[in-house]
């Protein structure tokens, strides 16, 4: 290996890389626009939508035999509602949403909460349907609160404290500081951003140095200058791990910036369980990009190998395609909840990466495993960028006919 | 100097199997001199040069050019000489200057040198109207200069060209064929492949036949003439050939 060749050639791909339109979408825009979209964007829309449904007036339909008219008169009063003439259809309607929910009383469901009889009341609603389950959580509340001032008029009535029911109080608090709650929800999403847009970001110029070269002929014009192949690939390869990190790094800028932007638009709005109410230290944003340098460089390698297999551009495509889903698949799981750690998992590639990240994200630095990940990275790494660079010099992968 | 010492090489093949695209060739090709590889397609001629160009890695035997070995001194081969075919294309975004530039970086020399050497070259080749013009905007004629200057820039003692006016026009073919010329002028040790007979006879010190691998046939113009007793070239191409053929359509 000669380095002054490696970089003479990296140079040289860098230039002709820039000035290729797809290659700068890829690289550039993409992580910078998507960004913004995703966070702002999305958490606008789904605000709206969720603010929207809980503005709605819900249509509520009462079952009811017509021997209860105090609670129905109670349902009525309830602000939000409207009720509809009852029909025996009403289990459709919910299904078709043209009703929200209905609630039926038993018969005699009056006398029988004034003589203390068990009895029970349904409520009707389409699970998953958030307009639904808004009406459902109106009327629930307005019988959790019957019933509790039932229970206080009957323990009145016999002259009982009201601690006779509710003999201890259990309560939940949280230790967790603000910004590791977030950092396991929200925070969660950045590192599986930038692995998936390293990945991305590298697709592109890896397909373009070499099935395109052999799809332009220029293969066969560089293969007869004097460097050694082995720089060849390596002045490649360079290449490609740039506008891996480049887009990378552009996600975390763009990142940070959204997210800042939505939170400042967020408090605006007010509320105190603003979601977006944290920040990512720097410290944790220098953490994720190193865990993400030798993923880069495994997922740089082992594209360049992939698509020096490939005859054509269209035939790399191909080959790479069903490869993102098979890194989309762990990044993926490692945003699920509950995916915990242990050393047989910090093998895996890309999935260790996501997880790790999450957890730093969030404040938690699990030293022994961020080693053994690191580590464990690079040798993955190490092996893919062998397994390009012995390609390149395999007659029968550079001119496969 | 190129020598070619039996030089073999076998390609892998789905349906067909093992394939002995170049059998057996042994050639001397000297300095000043012009050596023409004559063959139909798929006779072994691109597979030869190729080996000569470190391209490929001969299954047997090896060659010496400008008195490297292609196996063992590759790196130093590729650093004497200048290899042009059709398929030898350029980078379509860099221009015509940058292409030249990084053939002269990546032969080691210094931008300085490189510089003045592009000067000279662009000035002798007409160039310099296009010199800043990215190389997919060129018309064939100026990428064709373009590709000469590259394989120049080093100033190579043996130049190889394979099947280099494939698919040109008029105009851009006798362009190559000029520059051919200047190579032998200038002491340079010239191989070119091609099938145009036309053109072996107007260039060619030395006429080498080859066909399914081989080489079936070896020596000057007028050797050949005198041997087969013919004056066409093509006529004499088809009695050293068609014997092959037939011997071919049998076994098969």
């Amino acid at each position: 290996m000669n380095l002054r060749n490696v970089l003479v050639v990296y140079r040289k791909e860098l230039t002709d890389s820039l000035r290729d339109r797809r290659t700068l979408i890829s690289m550039v825009v993409v992580p910078i626009l998507i960004m913004p979209l995703l966070t702002i964007g999305m958490g606008t829309f789904v605000a709206k939508m969720i603010g929207k449904a809980a503005e709605e007036i819900s249509t509520v339909m009462i079952l009811s035999a017509g021997d209860s008219p105090r609670s129905v008169a109670e349902i009525q009063a309830l602000k939000g509602i409207d009720i509809v003439p009852s029909s025996p259809d009403y289990k459709t309607q919910i299904s078709d949403k043209t009703l929200r929910a209905a609630v039926e009383l038993p018969a005699g469901f009056d006398a029988a909460v004034d003589h203390g009889d068990q009895v029970t009341v349904h409520i009707y609603d389409y699970d998953g349907d958030i307009k639904s389950q808004f009406a459902a959580q109106k009327l629930q509340k307005l019988f959790d609160e019957l019933r509790d001032q039932t229970v206080e008029k009957r323990l009145q009535a016999h002259n009982l404290p009201a601690t006779l029911v509710t003999p201890f109080d259990v309560k939940t608090d949280n230790v967790a500081p603000p910004e590791k709650v977030a950092g396991a929800t929200i925070g969660g999403f950045l590192p599986y951003f930038i692995i998936i847009l390293c990945l991305t970001g590298a697709t592109y110029p890896a397909i373009d140095l070499t099935a395109g070269e052999k799809e332009r002929g220029t293969i066969e014009t560089i293969l007869c200058s004097p460097v050694g192949r082995t720089d060849l690939v390596l002045g490649k390869f360079l290449m490609v791990l740039t506008a891996s990190l480049c887009t990378g790094i552009l996600a975390i800028i763009s990142m940070s910036a959204s997210f800042h932007v939505a939170k400042t638009m967020l408090a605006g709005m007010g509320g105190k369980d603003n979601p977006l109410n944290f920040s990512i230290g720097v410290q944790a944003i220098v953490a994720v990009f190193l865990m993400v340098l030798p993923l880069a460089v495994l997922f740089a390698s082992g594209l360049l190998a992939i698509a020096l297999f490939a005859k054509s551009y269209k035939e790399a495509q191909s080959y790479i395609a069903p490869l993102m889903i098979v890194v989309i698949m762990p990044a993926v799981a490692g945003l699920m909840p509950g995916v915990e750690f242990n050393a047989k998992m910090a093998l895996i590639p890309i999935l260790s990466t996501s997880l790790v990240c999450k957890e730093i994200v969030s404040g938690t630095y699990h030293w022994n495993y961020i080693g053994l990940i690191f580590l464990s990275t690079c040798v993955y790494a190490a092996a893919a960028l062998f397994v390009a660079v012995n390609l390149f010099k395999r007659e029968d992968v550079l001119f496969r006919t | 100097m190129i020598e070619a010492d039996h030089l073999f090489k076998n390609f892998e093949d789905k349906k067909r199997g093992t394939v002995r695209a170049v059998d057996d060739v042994s050639f001397v090709c000297k300095p000043g001199e012009i050596y023409g590889l004559l063959g139909a397609n798929g006779a072994g001629k691109t597979t030869t040069l190729r080996m000569l160009a470190t391209i490929l890695e001969p299954t047997n035997g090896t060659a010496r050019v400008a008195g490297f070995d292609v196996i063992k001194q590759s790196e130093q081969v590729r650093r004497n000489i200048g290899f042009l075919s059709t398929a030898t294309a350029l980078y379509g975004r860099l221009t015509a200057y940058e292409m030249v530039q990084y053939f002269g970086r990546l032969n080691g020399m210094t931008d300085e040198a490189i510089d003045k050497r592009i000067n000279e070259l662009f000035t002798r080749l007409e160039m310099n109207e296009f010199r800043d013009g990215r190389c997919d905007k060129l018309s064939t004629g100026m990428k064709q200069k373009t590709s000469i200057a590259r394989t120049l820039i080093h100033d190579p003692q043996v130049m190889i060209f394979d099947e280099p006016t494939l698919g040109l026009d008029v105009m851009a073919a006798r362009t190559i064929v000029g520059f051919i010329r200047e190579c032998r002028e200038h002491g340079k040790t010239v191989i070119f492949s091609t099938h145009v007979m036309s053109e072996v006879e107007k260039l060619c010190d030395h006429i080498g036949i080859i066909h399914g691998g081989r080489l079936l046939a070896e020596g000057t113009l007028a050797e050949l003439r005198k041997r087969y007793n013919m004056q066409d070239l093509e006529d004499i191409f088809v009695a050293i050939v068609e014997p092959h053929m037939a011997k071919e359509a049998v076994a098969s």
